[in-house]
């Protein structure tokens, strides 16, 4: 077994060396009658030309994004990713790593990590970012915990612009830590009265821009409101990328920014692994959840950087920790790091553009075909649009002719009574002729 | 003295002192800023031809602000985390034994399958139909997780094991609410050789906690599990083998003993790895664990995650299982993604852990690695491992100290710090001497339930030449301590890129980004 270096003899003159004449005399500890006296009902071991041919044949079954006019969107998106960030997260001393519990052999990953805190922290306008978490949806309720930790008070209120999933996450660990939540109502044209359910029982409202709609929205009021009932703003985002055209959370006085950092650096991977992205103000930090990277220097003198603030972590504080989180999206937070730091915030904002120019063609087109209409006023790079019928439908009628449509909002909502509406996503990897085809399927079909 | 090579390895004889280079370098060790401090606001190092003028519709959220982040050109961005990756020590570097960690070989392979464009390349929310063979992929991986583990169900969607653990224990609170015993039910008993996750996942979603303590020999007594559980008892989190690297002999009188008090056996899979086709937890008594992909199979550590944890569950905790999951049917494979349409089929899940399906990148390197094994090589890879750490054992068993005596290990093998006694040298200084040597250090300080822990997992990847290699090494360092040569190892690492880090500093003030310094105005301004 080319995974295995002991040959037979080495495990025979091991054994010897140990003092037992039998392997099974070193599980000695396993009840004799639950020992398995034989191998388990599964296929015995193969060689890399057959795993490949075995993988490769579920693989084949499967359209990928790139095979076809793409898009689909709803929290995870298609996106360029330069050719040196997978060549780079492959190397062997970043991929066979650990979490750097001991800085002086790993102060790879503890300064890119410190350079990952540093670009998040700026993209949301923060002032300070953890190490990751597994992703956009499970950062999202850490979040609201991390609230009611700060506010000593348990109710959240979850806007209905707020991607279905992640809400669901929230109310699942809500419901289980028996914390409350109100969630309001979908809220397709981004008309809900947020304002009117803040009070002195709330601990933190959780707003998404874009959101789950599309609609972009602003947080100014719904924060002063937040803090004017010693409340908390949790912005969310599931696009990360809008951030390098829109106005950052940060700056509309949101207390927790939380999202989705896939669009960076991260293949689509059928939903993970992702990067979870995660800021606060500097009066928080003590309370945040996840791993935290921090500046130091050695015996020397020399800067360098170690995980720092782990009083607040589980391997300390057992059943007081801020989370029980023990590991962050390590090699998705690198593959973040290395594209944003080839994108600059020169490429960022000029990819943010194409983004945003190309969803608005498409905009225009869809709005041009008979019976469709784009329900936003205002979008980034995905918007909702209504269909004269079924879009759950009507995406399976698409993918037949090789074009992936959207996302049918009823896949997610499906008793909102949302049917004909589809979100559609662009990207820079969408072309005049993707967005033709989109609209000639979109013709035939309706 | 000489080393293996039969060159003198006396201090002294080194020059290297008298000649600090100019730059700071040291030949391939290279010294590197951030790149905060190299790159430039107006440099990308990604081509993209300006979008043709369009009418914006940003609703009049534009950024105004400069986001402040520079670029870098390709070759600079190669060069800075090339060198960032020079700076870490990783499997593939050399033994890397940390306890409970399992840092085994990672194939490439896996590697390679999870980029085919059919995985890698596919979004979570396509059509069903143009999904079948990912789906394909969890079905199979659930399918081979039930084999070795004789379990009933897999909750594949938690993203790491604490996550995973997490899942479990909803399961099991909402097991408890199905009987509508939630008020009384909501203690659960963790031993003291638990990871810190276990206590943290049961008080997160409020369970009182109740530590069980490890009886002399590191392992639980049923007797005491008998006597704490009761009609509160809502579970037990048992680590088997346990985090002192034994597996806990009495597994089935604990599980007894729970059931017994109307309870549930959550386990800690994190040390599954020294037991598949060994042994199975369904046999055990079990009704939830998690399994670290990362850990039994061979998905990346990647400094730090992404991790993967699905949770097999018993027969009576199956039907609360979180959506998403997969279903086979005559027409294909088919997605159940919420709790309503869970509920058309009979089942009762307890909601959502994560937004999509889980790691899917994990499942497929996970399958890839199951598939090359076969039933055969994994259980001979758990035989290996075992074999392995006994062998560190034996060879070491006479210099440090054990502190539940010699006898045999599962996968891994904790010594404790008796051996140091007197000596001025700790646990932390044994193991960054370690580092000079060329070793990760082993996990230190964990588990709590023995003083300046030291445990050992050297996995089934280590040759016999290696593991004597590492054998000699670590008895030439307790020899070096025996002869008080304590410098070597207070002083260390003294090879290591940088040397011992100052952490009480970072935590006393923190700085957690960079922050360019103030300009440097001219005098005549």
């Amino acid at each position: 077994m080319r995974y295995l270096p002991l040959t037979h003899d080495d495990r025979a003159g091991m054994l010897a060396k140990i003092g037992v004449d039998h392997i099974d005399a070193l599980f000695a500890d396993i009840p004799a009658d639950k020992l398995l006296k034989s191998l388990p009902k599964l296929p015995a071991h193969k060689g890399e030309i057959e795993v490949e041919r075995v993988m490769g044949r579920m693989a084949a079954r499967n359209v990928s994004a790139s095979s076809a006019p793409f898009f689909v969107g709803a929290g995870a998106y298609k996106h360029h990713v330069p050719s040196t960030v997978d060549h780079l997260i492959q190397r062997s001393e970043f991929l066979t790593s650990y979490t750097p519990y001991q800085p002086e052999i790993a102060q790879g990953t503890l300064q890119y990590l410190f350079e990952f805190q540093t670009q998040v922290a700026a993209l949301t306008g923060m002032d300070v970012a953890n190490a990751s978490m597994y992703d956009g949806s499970t950062g999202c309720g850490e979040a609201v915990l991390m609230a009611h930790r700060i506010t000593k008070r348990n109710k959240a209120v979850l806007s209905g612009g707020l991607h279905p999933h992640y809400a669901g996450v929230v109310q699942t660990l809500s419901e289980m830590a028996q914390a409350d939540v109100v969630a309001l109502a979908p809220d397709l044209l981004a008309g809900e009265d947020l304002l009117s359910h803040i009070d002195e029982t709330v601990s933190c409202v959780v707003v998404q821009t874009p959101d789950f709609f599309g609609n972009i929205r602003n947080l100014r009021a719904i924060a002063d409101q937040c803090h004017t009932h010693g409340a908390l703003l949790i912005a969310v985002f599931t696009e990360v990328m809008s951030l390098g055209l829109l106005t950052p959370p940060g700056e509309m006085g949101a207390d927790i920014v939380v999202g989705e950092g896939q669009s960076i650096g991260n293949s689509l991977n059928f939903g993970g692994p992702y990067v979870g992205l995660f800021a606060t103000k500097s009066a928080y930090v003590r309370q945040m959840p996840g791993r935290l990277c921090g500046e130091t220097v050695d015996a020397e003198g020399t800067r360098g950087y170690v995980l720092t603030l782990s009083t607040r972590e589980q391997h300390i504080r057992r059943d007081k920790a801020t989370s029980n989180i023990c590991t962050n999206s390590g090699l998705c937070s690198l593959a973040f790091t290395i594209h944003m730091s080839l994108l600059g915030q020169t490429g960022l904002k000029r990819v943010a553009e194409i983004n945003h120019a190309n969803a608005v063609a498409l905009a225009d087109l869809l709005d041009g075909v008979s019976g469709v209409s784009v329900l936003n006023t205002n979008f980034f790079n995905e918007f909702a649009v209504r269909l004269p019928s079924n879009a759950a439908h009507l995406v399976e009628q698409m993918a037949a002719r090789g074009v992936m449509a959207g996302v049918p909002v009823s896949r997610l909502l499906n008793d909102g009574g949302l049917d004909d509406v589809l979100l559609v996503a662009s990207t820079e990897v969408n072309t005049d002729e993707d967005r033709a085809a989109f609209v000639e399927a979109l013709k035939e079909v309706l | 003295m000489l080393n293996r090579q039969g060159r003198p390895t006396t201090p002294g004889t080194s020059v290297t002192a008298a000649h600090l280079t100019f730059t700071g370098n040291k030949a391939l060790a290279q010294i590197e800023p951030l790149i905060f401090e190299t790159g430039r606001l107006d440099v990308t190092g990604v081509d993209y031809a300006a979008p043709k003028p369009f009418k914006s519709r940003l609703g009049g959220l534009e950024r105004k602000s400069e986001i402040g982040l520079p670029g870098l050109s390709e070759p600079e961005a190669m060069r800075h985390y090339v060198r960032l990756s020079q700076k870490n020590y990783g499997i593939d570097t050399g033994l890397f034994p940390l306890g409970s960690c399992t840092m085994k070989h990672n194939p490439r392979l896996n590697e390679k399958i999870a980029r085919m464009a059919g995985f890698g390349d596919v979004h979570p929310l396509q059509p069903v139909s143009t999904v079948q063979g990912a789906l394909e992929v969890m079905h199979t991986l659930s399918h081979w997780l039930m084999e070795l583990t004789g379990m009933d169900a897999v909750a594949l969607s938690p993203k790491a094991g604490a996550h995973g653990e997490l899942c479990g224990m909803m399961a099991i609170k909402a097991a408890i609410a199905a009987k509508g015993e939630s008020a009384t039910r909501n203690v659960v008993l963790v031993p003291d050789s638990a990871h810190g996750t276990n206590p943290a996942t049961a008080a997160l979603i409020h369970f009182a906690v109740k530590a069980v303590p490890v009886r002399d020999d590191g392992t639980v007594d049923p007797k005491v599990v008998a006597e704490l559980a009761g009609p509160d008892t809502a579970a037990i989190m048992l680590t088997n083998p346990n985090t002192c690297g034994l597996f806990e002999r009495d597994v089935v009188a604990i599980a007894d003993a729970i059931h017994a008090a109307g309870g549930y056996f959550y386990a800690d899979g994190a040390n599954f790895n020294a037991i598949v086709g060994k042994t199975r937890p369904g046999d055990l008594g079990v009704d939830a664990m998690h399994i670290n992909l990362h850990k039994t199979f061979s998905t990346p550590h990647g400094g730090g995650g992404p991790g993967a944890g699905p949770v097999v569950l018993s027969e009576r905790l199956a039907p609360f299982a979180p959506v998403p999951f997969v279903r086979h049917t005559d027409e294909g494979f088919e997605l159940v993604e919420d709790t309503d349409q869970a509920a058309q089929h009979g089942a009762h899940a307890f909601g959502r852990m994560t937004a999509f399906h889980g790691q899917m990148g994990m499942y497929v390197r996970a399958l890839a690695y199951m598939l090359s094994h076969g039933a055969d090589g994994l259980r001979q890879a758990s035989e290996d491992a075992v074999l392995n750490a006994n062998y560190i054992r034996e060879g070491l068993a006479d210099l440090m100290s054990l502190p539940f005596g010699n006898r045999p290990c599962m996968h891994e093998v904790l010594f404790d710090d008796a051996w140091l006694k007197d000596t001025g040298i700790t646990t932390l200084d044994f193991a960054k001497a370690m580092i000079d040597e060329g070793y990760h250090p082993m996990t230190v300080y964990f588990p709590l339930v023995v003083h300046g822990a030291m445990l050992i997992e050297p996995t089934e990847s280590e040759s016999r030449a290696s593991l004597d290699l590492f054998i000699a090494t670590l008895r030439d360092l307790a020899f070096s301590v025996q002869r008080g040569e304590t410098e070597r190892f207070t002083g260390a690492p003294y090879h290591a890129p940088v040397k011992r880090m100052d952490e009480t500093r970072a935590a006393r003030s923190p700085v957690l980004k960079y922050t360019p310094p103030e300009p440097i105005l001219d005098a005549a301004e």
